[in-house]
């Protein structure tokens, strides 16, 4: 470590006045100073203080950043980002924004109280004012402003931050709420973590059993596969070997999705379908794995089971889709279910909502999908999550969906009881409103 | 405990306080109640018992990257512990407490110690936090 310099560089209204013991570049002075103005001031005194919490030495810079601080609808969230943007707050690098707690269009019609719409739209104006993307999206990587591979990104939302560094090879840590934000403003992270390619390495080897490709067709599979390894893994990076490649987007965004919530899974590799794991040694670095699990049949289809605590058979209330935000192709597997389903329309006691981001809805309604979904009678809501805006009816005790993520949040969240299935069991039950689903993929065979 | 403990100050700050010691790593979105500081984890082994002006030692956080703005919510409030004792990292809470500091003036000191000191702090305990990171027993009017 470099001798501190003469004027060591302090950080002003920090009530004991330390040292910075992290190298900054001149830029990074200017910032902290002040001299640039009191929102980089006090995003980079957060950003140098969080570096000397994890123990960083410096500062990389980033390209990019998605705001996941958004989504929160409390007074101080409001505080927080009113005081950067009235003091003329602008963030520094490309910057897209999660789900706020409000579908900015239709709140009225999905029964949100006009005090909760006018807070939450406040805050979602303000981070707009800092100069950010309003994509309003928890699938950031759906969207045309995905990174590249390789490139170091700030990244918040525990599903996008495992989707960008496992499947596009960007680097990112999993940011708190606000620690995005201030790395935006700033475009500088502590050099740690995810960011440091020795911390990329895979710790633990996972491989699955022999499995006829039809296992795997369905996105489910690999949301209950991922739901397993979150369990098992927790923070630990896990190379899974044996999963049929190609793999779509939409899967392994159903894998990551599941294990983030389940453990809290940051990135994980899949042994030829990932893109720093075409074979199982470059997944390692060459060197050999701390642990190595086996997953059997019966594990699989025993976390299948687990995700379930409402029986077949049982009235469903409502059915929750689109956790993560739903795509263009997830919107087309949805019409075709619809379609092959039979039934006109949903039975009347289930709320069928679907949740995406104005972009992959757009491309739907120019498909002609939504208006096929809607006379279904689907509520497809835009901007938000179920466990942020009030959009669930009340009362609704058993919730239907094919999302680990969903499926992991939704009992502590809405008070829900859950039955997981596929999208055809989803769309089957939301007909005949009670649940019906088909074996696991792992059924006794 | 012995006369003192030197932890490692990750947010540095002063505060004096009882402990409420638990077992069980935390996240603080959907474990605490950010209207009034209440543990309302059913998993979690301190469930029902209030976080508001303890010490708060813990082994550790999880889940949730919101953690941070419960812990920024509580300071809004005036509902903030009085400092938070943990072994292992906690990005999350760390940054709550520096930006409660940087937005509301609320110092939230985040020491962090070793599993052999965590062991030596009991529940009840009234300690005082220093500045650099020294946990020693307070008297009475401290």
């Amino acid at each position: 470590m470099e001798a501190p310099a003469v004027n060591t560089p302090r950080i002003l209204g920090r009530r004991e006045a330390m040292p910075v013991s992290v190298r900054l570049s001149d830029f990074d002075r200017s910032m902290l100073s002040g001299d640039l103005g009191e929102a980089p001031r006090f995003a980079m005194s957060v950003v140098v203080r969080m570096a000397e919490a994890v123990g960083a030495s410096d500062l990389i810079s980033v390209e990019q950043a998605h705001i996941d601080a958004c989504a929160l609808m409390s007074r101080s969230n409001l505080d927080f980002v009113t005081r950067l943007a009235d003091a003329g707050g602008r963030v520094r690098v490309l910057t897209t924004l999660n789900m706020v707690s409000l579908d900015l269009q239709h709140w009225a019609r999905l029964g949100v109280p006009r005090a909760f719409a006018e807070q939450a739209s406040t805050i979602a104006a303000a981070y707009v004012r800092l100069g950010c993307v309003p994509t309003w999206s928890c699938a950031p990587y759906q969207g045309y402003l995905t990174p590249r591979f390789g490139q170091q990104i700030a990244w918040g939302e525990s599903n996008a931050v495992v989707y960008a560094n496992s499947v596009l090879g960007a680097r990112t840590n999993r940011y708190a709420d606000f620690m995005d934000v201030c790395a935006a403003i700033t475009g500088r992270v502590p050099d740690a973590g995810l960011h440091r390619t020795e911390n990329r390495r895979g710790d633990v080897v996972v491989r699955l059993p022999d499995e006829d490709r039809s296992a795997w067709t369905s996105p489910a599979a690999w949301a209950a596969l991922g739901y397993l390894i979150g369990e098992l893994v927790g923070t630990r990076i896990p190379v899974l070997d044996g999963l049929p490649a190609p793999a779509t987007g939409e899967q392994l965004k159903a894998l990551g999705a599941a294990a983030a919530s389940s453990g809290a899974v940051e990135m994980f590799h899949a042994v030829g379908i990932t893109p720093e794991a075409p074979d199982l040694e470059t997944a390692l670095h060459g060197g050999t794995a701390a642990d190595n699990l086996v997953l059997t049949r019966r594990m699989l289809r025993d976390a299948w089971d687990r995700m379930s605590s409402v029986p077949a058979g049982e009235p469903v209330d409502a059915v929750i889709l689109g956790c993560p935000h739903f795509s263009y192709a997830e919107f087309a597997e949805l019409a075709e279910a619809i379609r092959e389903v039979g039934s006109s329309r949903a039975h009347p006691g289930v709320q069928l909502l679907v949740l995406t981001d104005s972009t992959a809805h757009a491309l739907a309604s120019r498909g002609g999908l939504t208006d096929e979904i809607a006379r279904f009678g689907a509520t497809i809501a835009l901007d938000t999550c179920p466990f942020h805006s009030p959009i669930v009816a009340d009362g609704a005790k058993s919730v239907m969906t094919n999302s680990g993520k969903c499926a992991y949040y939704a009992p502590g969240e809405l008070g829900a009881s859950i039955a997981f299935g596929t999208l055809r069991d989803c769309v089957r039950s939301a007909a005949s409103g009670v649940v019906t689903r088909e074996e696991s993929p792992w059924a006794r065979r | 405990m012995g006369e003192t403990v030197i932890g490692r100050p990750i947010v540095p700050g002063e505060a004096t306080g009882t402990v409420l010691r638990s077992a069980r790593a935390i996240s603080l979105w959907g474990g605490v109640d950010p209207q009034t500081g209440e543990i309302i984890d059913p998993h979690h082994d301190r469930c029902g018992e209030s976080i508001v002006g303890r010490v708060f030692v813990f082994p550790g956080e999880k889940g949730s990257s919101t953690g941070s703005a419960v812990l920024l919510e509580l300071a809004r409030r005036g509902l903030a512990p009085a400092a938070l004792i943990t072994s292992a990292l906690a990005p999350v809470v760390a940054l709550g407490a520096i930006v409660a500091e940087e937005l509301y003036g609320t110092a939230i000191p985040v020491i962090l110690v070793s599993q052999d000191e965590m062991a030596e702090l009991a529940d009840g305990d009234r300690l005082r936090v220093r500045v650099d990171g020294t946990l020693r027993r307070a008297t009475p009017l401290e």
